[in-house]
């Protein structure tokens, strides 16, 4: 028996809905059924509209799918002002103002506090500029990452924006791939550092060579069955596939039709491609791919280049986050800004949309941790805009806890969410900035922050993973985190193993300044923290993570998530305006 | 309308059918009711006479719901969680969240403190 998700996506899936979203958006969030409420809600996320959590009915998320993070110019002033004129709340957020984009850790832009009655106008602001929201959520091709300097670095075998943009155009909105069992991630990279992150997602391009026919042709190995989410954390494993360039659409095609045909739409929970690599093996996953799917002989994979990777080794090699001034292959160079846990206030984009126009060629790139890099800046106009007064906000050379800080959404608007995240991580990280000192030679420090188990934030590929729960302090329960340490990525990938559980919030920047001193005074010359951690075991590691208070205050340890907003002064769910109408006016409550 | 049963694993429903429609969201994170979301996951709810860990009395956060049914006017669950106290993971019993009550057959939820015992 199909589930109620799967019968909702058959009666109207993929583009269709957008139909009905704008007839909704017409006559207002009233006309929307209260007993469809489900089904719309579950279909609108195909379109990139997320309704937003308890307390917040008639409020969405919006996510906008920027394929390689790449914002061409023009697009980032476009945001901007979407995000000021429609992404506006009740309530403005203490740290990051009336409103904001979020740069998120798969390169894609979310914004939120959007109004259903706003959608069509926003939709064709976006559309006349070359953006769109669709297959952002929902089940089916999400937004490909890569990475994000493809086609400028000076390292890279493939230049893989072209197949990005090409995988983009083939897959979004092709009716034969819009309804999946579940999501399909991919990752298509062809620098030599690793940064497209591929071991994490359902599908991976990742560079490779291979002689054919006497000749060596670049290109791909493929990957399929990575993810992080819920307990399971899985590497995306190598089914033995080489593809050249021009073949990436027929693979990555055939392996989200194998997905459509065999994926579990009986149980949600069991349905990611990474269940089904786990049940076959890859060896029935690459032989049912071969037999029923592409239409040539398949290679077998090529030389590939992991062992050169550098991003998120813990190494220090390499352009790693891309932060700061770096060359590119063509003489100009990029400037990689640090946005802390991805939030940027609409001015700040506006003005940072001048910025690129000014002195770059307008193009700017997300990167996959919540970055933004200003591309294609020639040498002569490097000073002056590493003078700007907006780059002491969005530093090109921050403190490693703020480069190195990556936060999810969290109760402020997610309804998986267990704890506050955003605000409390801005938080930490300016504590440790102030307080702890990192050994000289470690200018990269990766701290994720995650609401819940669904690892937005990647917590498992972090020096310090941070997982929301909770416990009681004194009788009453309050925000928690479980701590992991020693994740990272590179040849060979490590998710973190999870050390101390349940450390009250506010007692989490005490417990790192503790292990970083310890990692201080017993590592080896040139250790890195991830080789430190991986040279010791559990109890060990439990010893140096010594959880105590500190002066670091925390305002978020109440049960944020019993709040309608937790920045409300007025915080109580019976004091939420939502639902309200197109204005923002407060709906009569229902019959 | 007749629904029953979860959106997400599609366990068949036990019990005579009933016109409450009952399912599970996002993931997990809600439950709904007649289309409304209703119980959310990051609640700490008290278990007595359970089998979720050894505490008397568990201190259970719920992180995601797996099944839902409406027996009678009651709505049970059963969640993945942790207890807080002793950090076990596991997945409850049959709890229950709240009642259809009244003609109008609205859901009247369970306080959050309410200490909640698994039916057979
Ligand atoms: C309102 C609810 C949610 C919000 C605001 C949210 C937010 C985000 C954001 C900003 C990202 C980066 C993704 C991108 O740009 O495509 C992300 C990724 C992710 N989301 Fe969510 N999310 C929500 C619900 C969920 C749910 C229901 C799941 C279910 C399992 C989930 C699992 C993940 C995972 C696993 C990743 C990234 C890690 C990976 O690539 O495997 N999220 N989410
Ligand atoms: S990790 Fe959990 S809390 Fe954070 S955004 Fe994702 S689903 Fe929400
Ligand atoms: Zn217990």
């Amino acid at each position: 028996m199909p589930t109620d998700v799967e019968r909702w996506k058959d009666e109207v899936y993929g583009n269709e809905i957008r139909d009905h979203l704008m007839e909704f958006a017409e006559e207002g969030w009233d006309s929307i059924p209260e007993d469809e409420e489900d089904a719309w809600f579950e279909r609108f996320k195909w379109w990139g509209l997320y309704h937003q959590r308890a307390g917040q009915e008639s409020y969405f998320m919006m996510r906008i799918g920027t394929p390689n993070g790449v914002i061409e110019p023009g697009q980032l002033r476009v945001v901007g002002e979407i995000a000021k004129e429609y992404a506006t709340g009740p309530v403005e957020n203490p740290e990051f103002g009336e409103a904001y984009c979020d740069w998120t850790t798969r390169q894609s832009i979310q914004l939120h506090w959007i109004k259903l009655e706003d959608v069509p106008e926003i939709f064709e602001k976006l559309e006349d500029n070359g953006l769109s929201t669709q297959q952002a959520c929902g089940d089916s091709w999400r937004n490909i990452v890569g990475c994000p300097v493809a086609g400028k670095d000076k390292q890279e075998l493939v230049d893989a924006w072209p197949i990005a943009r090409d995988l983009h155009d083939t897959f979004k909105g092709d009716e034969d791939h819009t309804n999946l069992p579940r999501k399909w991630k991919v990752s298509v990279t062809g620098c030599t550092e690793g940064c497209g992150q591929g071991d994490i997602n359902d599908l991976a391009l990742e560079p490779a060579r291979k002689e054919i026919d006497g000749e060596t042709v670049t290109g791909f190995n493929v990957r399929v069955g990575g993810g992080l989410s819920r307990k399971e954390p899985r590497l995306a494993r190598d089914i033995d596939v080489f593809v050249r360039p021009d073949n990436a659409d027929e693979v990555a095609g055939g392996l989200s039709a194998l997905f459509r045909e065999h994926g579990d739409r009986e149980n949600r929970y069991n349905a990611r491609i990474k269940f089904l690599v786990d049940e076959w093996g890859v060896e029935k996953i690459r032989r049912v791919l071969q037999e029923d799917f592409v239409d040539f002989d398949l290679h077998t994979a090529g030389e590939d280049l992991r062992d050169e990777y550098t991003y998120n080794t813990g190494s220090q090699d390499g352009h790693n986050d891309h932060v700061g001034v770096h060359e590119q292959a063509d003489g100009n160079y990029y400037v990689g800004l640090n946005v802390l846990v991805g939030r940027m206030g609409a001015e700040d984009t506006l003005e940072l949309a001048d910025l690129a126009a000014e002195y770059g060629s307008g193009e700017v790139r997300l990167t996959q941790r919540q970055n933004i890099i200003v591309t294609d800046v020639p040498e002569e106009n490097l000073d002056a805009l590493l003078d700007e007064p907006l780059l002491e906000d969005y530093s090109p050379d921050p403190s490693p806890f703020m480069r190195g800080s990556i936060a999810c959404t969290g109760t402020e608007f997610c309804s998986l969410s267990i704890v506050e995240t955003k605000n409390r991580q801005v938080r930490y990280a300016r504590w440790l900035k102030d307080n702890v000192e990192l050994p000289a030679d470690h200018e990269e420090f990766h701290i994720h922050l995650s609401g819940c188990t669904a690892s937005c934030a990647q917590p498992q590929i972090a020096d310090v993973s941070l997982r929301g729960m909770k416990t009681r302090k004194d009788g009453d329960p309050v925000e928690a985190f479980d701590i992991g340490l020693g994740g990272g990525l590179g040849e060979d990938p490590r998710f973190a193993d999870w050390i101390e559980m349940r450390v009250a919030a506010d007692e989490v920047p005490g417990a790192i300044a503790n292990l970083i001193a310890d990692f201080e005074t017993e590592r080896e010359a040139g250790e890195t923290f991830r080789e430190f951690v991986e040279a010791r075991d559990e109890d060990e590691l439990g010893e140096l993570l010594d959880p105590e208070e500190t002066d670091y205050e925390d305002p978020y340890m109440h049960n944020t998530k019993k709040t309608w907003y937790p920045y409300a002064d007025d915080d109580n769910m019976d004091d939420s305006p939502a639902p309200t109408d197109g204005q923002g006016e407060p709906l009569p409550a229902d019959d | 309308m007749l629904v029953r049963g979860d959106a997400y694993t599609n366990e068949a429903p036990e019990g005579p059918p009933m016109t409450t429609a009952v399912r599970i969201l996002d993931d997990g994170a809600w439950i709904s009711v007649d289309d409304e979301r209703v119980v959310s996951v990051s609640e700490l709810w008290q278990l007595a006479d359970h089998d979720v860990c050894g505490c008397e009395t568990a201190d259970f956060l719920i992180e995601g719901f797996v099944d839902v049914d409406a027996a009678g006017p009651a709505v049970l669950v059963r969640a993945a969680g942790q207890c807080v106290t002793c950090g076990e993971s596991a997945v409850s019993g049959w709890l229950p969240v709240g009642r259809i009550v009244g003609p109008d057959r609205r859901f009247a939820s369970l306080a959050t403190g309410h200490v909640r015992t698994p039916r057979a």
